[in-house]
């Protein structure tokens, strides 16, 4: 299977593992990760900027360069998926966004929506399937209590983003059960790391942060993993002290594939 | 040609206000077939109506056209009138020139433009009116009672006290529904099961009632008067006529780790089971995924121990057929799933119920003999928290919650914080809540009860999250009134469910063609004049299937229901409504498009001889209308694609007069 791939920016740089292990990780499952040609910065985060339309054209190029090759779009990092998916949202539900955008595109333009975005872990359930991802682990992870940290991108808006329940969601949990490890269910798993926070009040973010980390370890984690860099930064910086990597570093491990990759 | 008769009202200023009446009948006395045309303040009144009758007479009318209000309001009343001065009732036409013209028209020169128009319309429809006799259908008296709690008991009891035979078909083994699950009701503090389960007799020892328990309605045929109806008798693997409800059996069965529903999950059952010590019929029942003997062969306990001989481990689902003459729909509610709500963390934490859990935990007879313990640990909660609206009154979240209030909620809650605090008043007990709804007989009094006498801490905000966290529930809420952020360590958070009609009232309204809203409850024929009636006739409406509903309102519910039954079943005959659709058998060619398109199932087919101009016979097969099932809505008449199908009182002729004497 061949699927087109977009890494995003913090893939190259600061959250190398993330993308390295999904790309391993892929492979082991004979998935083809094809990177989408000259992308740009997905247009940072949707929410803070719905009007601006200009900074979502990186991700409508990506989504129409998907489209035009009859492949689902990835993504692997929270923050793009958001923004990608919203905005693929809005291109196929705002009229006045569509329209604006297409004229934006010029002759790149007439992309109505129509390609489909699936966040690496959808693809794992919906694409590969956990049951065929269970078969290929060849270094189940028994006995390790992980706790998944959804953070608040993943998942909202719920309507839009239709990856699982927003307030009760089981994806990843299903996805460690599938790598032989024991989910560990706490409540703060959706809540928010503190995000951008951090950088205009680092307080109030460390506080958001250790009740994450504080609510797993009570619950009896003993590693979290996380999609997103942002939060795996926010949750290191404010001093968790049990593991926080990302969940494909974990795949990777489970699929005997983390050496090769350490390796390199 | 008719000899019509015009009566325009003026309704006081009403019509007259915006609309020349004096205009509209001189303009209405030249249509064709008018031979009489006059105007009158009140047509309705006495006087009014009089005027009507001495023109039948004095003019030999053979038609009537009122323009007046609408025919929801005075169609009946003139009926009434031409029948009196000795014309056939269907004679009569109404144009409606107040709520259509006047009320909606400012300029009297348009209002009464559209006025004569529109008796116009009427007159020409008049003209084509043939005499109309409605048909008789017998009635079979006795009533279907559907769901067995406090709404279905009530009805029933009082349909049996008219003398009429009830059947009450309940799906679960006992009736008593949700009542016989609460622990005291308000606001006056009764213990439930004190004033249900004398209730539960009668219904046990009323010769006019029968119980068909664990059953369920299959299929419904007919109409009102003649409802045939199949009730589907599950098996229940004990023979109901011999057991004595000794119990035995369920101390004996080997299978005790069944989830018992009736607590809620909160305890277990064994595998046969009385689902509780007062109910009502007091026989076991095998639940046939759980039983050894039923799956695999190996046990048969239940059988050696059972002195009366009751069990029966080879029994089938019985088919009942029965005819009624009314059906009640009681099938009650349930509160939903809190799946989607697990900001609340009812799905991680044990401490975390639902009210009518709490309910359980509270009952002497619940799985701690009434003794409030966490589920989890057993430890006496000192904090608790109870949240309100989850899930109700949720515009924003359509897709998990209800749009709707639930009603009972701010009653039940205040009821529980009260019993907490006076029975263990060193716990704390905090509500929160986004408006406190307390309109009721001596509710609101209640509800400050509890604030001002018990000492509960009513919180106007939401909670936002729920955390589990060691053996403590963090609780986290914004305060709207004080704005700020609640953190409260809770040992027990109580969750107050939406509320929605029981998942059978679905394929139960399509069974009877009984209309819904879009929550799935039945709609009554009108909101506030017929609101136990639904409109497919015959079929009534008790209790919370209709719309949320405390205890009080149920039961006057269920007498209302139960007094609009007795009315009906007290007729030996039931006159129809002849403005009922029927087929010409010559033009109809079988093809069935209006079958599918009936909502009633007035609709069925015969083949029938036809004699060809050759002398030799065809058989076709064609529609055939059954008047007493037709309700008029006319859709087949124009799913029709030859014609064929016509309806009496709203002939196509006619309608292409109305459109005709408009567009002229």
């Amino acid at each position: 299977m061949k699927v087109s791939y977009f890494p995003g920016c913090t893939l190259k740089n600061k959250a190398k593992d993330l993308d390295l292990y999904a790309y391993k990780s892929a492979e082991a499952l004979g998935v083809t990760l094809e990177e989408i040609e000259n992308w740009q910065c997905c247009g940072g985060v949707f929410t803070t900027a719905r009007d601006e339309v200009a900074t979502k054209l990186s991700s409508v190029r990506a989504l129409k360069e998907a489209f035009s090759k009859e492949q689902p779009l990835v993504t692997v990092c929270s923050a793009c998926h958001n923004v990608i998916k919203q905005t693929n949202h809005a291109v196929q539900n705002d009229k006045e966004f569509s329209d604006k955008v297409n004229r934006y595109m010029g002759e790149d333009g007439g992309y109505f929506g129509e390609a489909e975005v699936y966040h690496y872990l959808e693809m794992l359930r919906d694409l590969v399937g956990f049951d065929a991802l269970k078969e290929k682990v060849v270094n189940p992870l028994k006995g390790k209590k992980i706790a998944a940290y959804y953070g608040c991108l993943l998942l909202r808006p719920g309507s839009v983003m239709k990856m699982d329940d927003p307030e009760n969601p089981s994806i990843m949990e299903d996805f460690i059960k599938a790598l032989g490890a024991q989910p560990v269910v706490y409540a703060k798993r959706n809540e928010c790391c503190g995000g951008y926070v951090s950088v205009e009040s680092p307080d109030l973010a460390k506080k958001s942060s250790n009740q994450v980390v504080q609510n797993a370890k009570m619950q009896g984690a003993e590693m979290i993993i996380t999609a997103c860099p942002l939060c795996k930064y926010n949750l290191l910086k404010n001093g968790a002290d049990i593991p926080v990597v990302y969940f494909t570093e974990l795949l990777a491990e489970a699929l005997g594939v983390k050496e090769d990759t350490d390796e390199q | 040609m008719q000899r019509v008769g015009v009566f325009v009202c003026w309704c006081g200023s009403n019509i007259a206000g915006t609309v020349d009446v004096q205009a509209v009948s001189d303009a209405l006395k030249n249509e064709p077939g008018v031979v009489f045309s006059t105007n009158y303040q009140y047509m309705c009144s006495q006087a009014g109506q009089d005027m009507i009758k001495d023109a039948v007479k004095e003019h030999n009318l053979t038609g009537i056209v009122v323009c007046s209000c609408s025919p929801r309001m005075h169609e009946a009343t003139f009926r009434k009138t031409a029948a009196a001065a000795g014309l056939n009732p269907y004679m009569v036409e109404i144009a409606n020139i107040r709520e259509q013209c006047s009320w909606v028209h400012k300029d009297i020169q348009t209002g009464t433009e559209k006025a004569i128009i529109l008796g116009k319309a009427a007159v020409a429809k008049v003209n084509l009116n043939t005499p109309l006799t409605p048909g008789e259908s017998p009635v079979t008296k006795r009533a279907l009672v559907i769901g067995g709690g406090i709404a279905g008991i009530q009805t029933a009891l009082d349909i049996a006290d008219a003398g009429f035979p009830v059947d009450i078909v309940e799906k679960k083994p006992t009736i008593g529904g949700k009542m016989a699950q609460l622990d005291k009701t308000f606001p006056t503090l009764d213990c439930a099961a004190c004033i249900l389960t004398p209730k539960m007799v009668d219904v046990a020892q009323n010769e006019n009632i029968r119980i068909f328990s664990y059953s369920e309605v299959s299929e419904i045929k007919g109409f009102v008067g003649n409802f045939d109806v199949t009730i589907k008798k599950n098996a229940r693997y004990v023979k109901e006529d011999i057991c004595t409800g000794c119990g035995a059996c369920v101390e004996k069965c080997p299978m005790k780790k069944v989830p018992n529903e009736f607590n809620l999950g909160m305890d277990n059952r064994s595998a046969i089971y009385i689902p509780f010590a007062q109910a009502v019929p007091k026989v076991a029942t095998i639940d046939p995924s759980a039983c050894n003997m039923l799956k695999n062969g190996k046990c048969g306990l239940c059988s050696k121990v059972c002195a009366a001989g009751a069990i029966d481990y080879t029994q089938k689902d019985e088919y009942i057929q029965e005819k009624y003459g009314a059906i009640v729909v009681a099938t009650g509610f349930n509160p939903i799933s809190m799946d989607k709500f697990d900001e609340f963390a009812y799905n991680q934490s044990k401490d975390v119920i639902t009210s009518l859990e709490f309910e359980r935990l509270t009952n002497a007879a619940g799985p701690t003999a009434g003794h409030l313990e966490r589920p989890s640990d057993g430890k006496s909660p000192k904090t608790i928290v109870f949240v309100q609206c989850v899930g109700s009154r949720c515009d924003a979240c359509a897709e998990k919650g209800k749009e709707y209030c639930s009603k009972i909620c701010c009653m039940y809650t205040a009821k529980h914080a009260m019993l907490v605090r006076d029975k263990y008043p060193d716990t704390d007990v905090y509500v929160f809540y986004i408006d406190v709804r307390t309109p009721g007989k001596n509710f609101d009094e209640f509800y400050r009860r509890a604030v001002e006498e018990y000492g509960v801490k009513y919180v106007k905000g939401m909670v936002g999250k729920v955390t589990p966290e060691g053996d403590k529930l963090k609780v986290q809420a914004s305060d709207l009134i004080e704005n700020k952020q609640l953190h409260i360590d809770a040992d027990l958070v109580v969750l107050a469910a939406a509320i929605e009609p029981d998942k059978s009232a679905r394929p139960l309204a399509t069974m009877l063609t009984a209309s819904m809203d879009t929550n799935d409850f039945f709609t009554e024929a009108h909101p506030k004049l017929r609101p136990v009636e639904s409109p497919t006739a015959g079929v009534f409406l008790s209790g919370a299937c209709q719309g949320p509903k405390d205890i009080p309102e149920t039961v006057s519910q269920a007498g209302a229901a139960a007094s609009k039954v007795i009315g009906l079943l007290a007729k030996d005959k039931l006159t129809g409504n002849p403005c009922v659709a029927h087929s010409n058998e010559l033009m109809c060619n079988g093809c069935s498009s209006c079958e599918r398109v009936c909502p009633y199932g007035a609709i069925t087919y015969e083949d029938k001889e036809f004699r060809m101009p050759d002398r030799t016979t065809k058989i076709r097969r064609v529609a055939v209308v059954n008047p007493a099932v037709c309700q008029g809505c006319g859709a087949c008449t124009v799913a029709c694609p030859s014609g064929a199908m016509d309806l009496n009182g709203f002939a196509s002729n006619q309608i292409m007069a109305e459109v005709d004497a408009i567009c002229k």
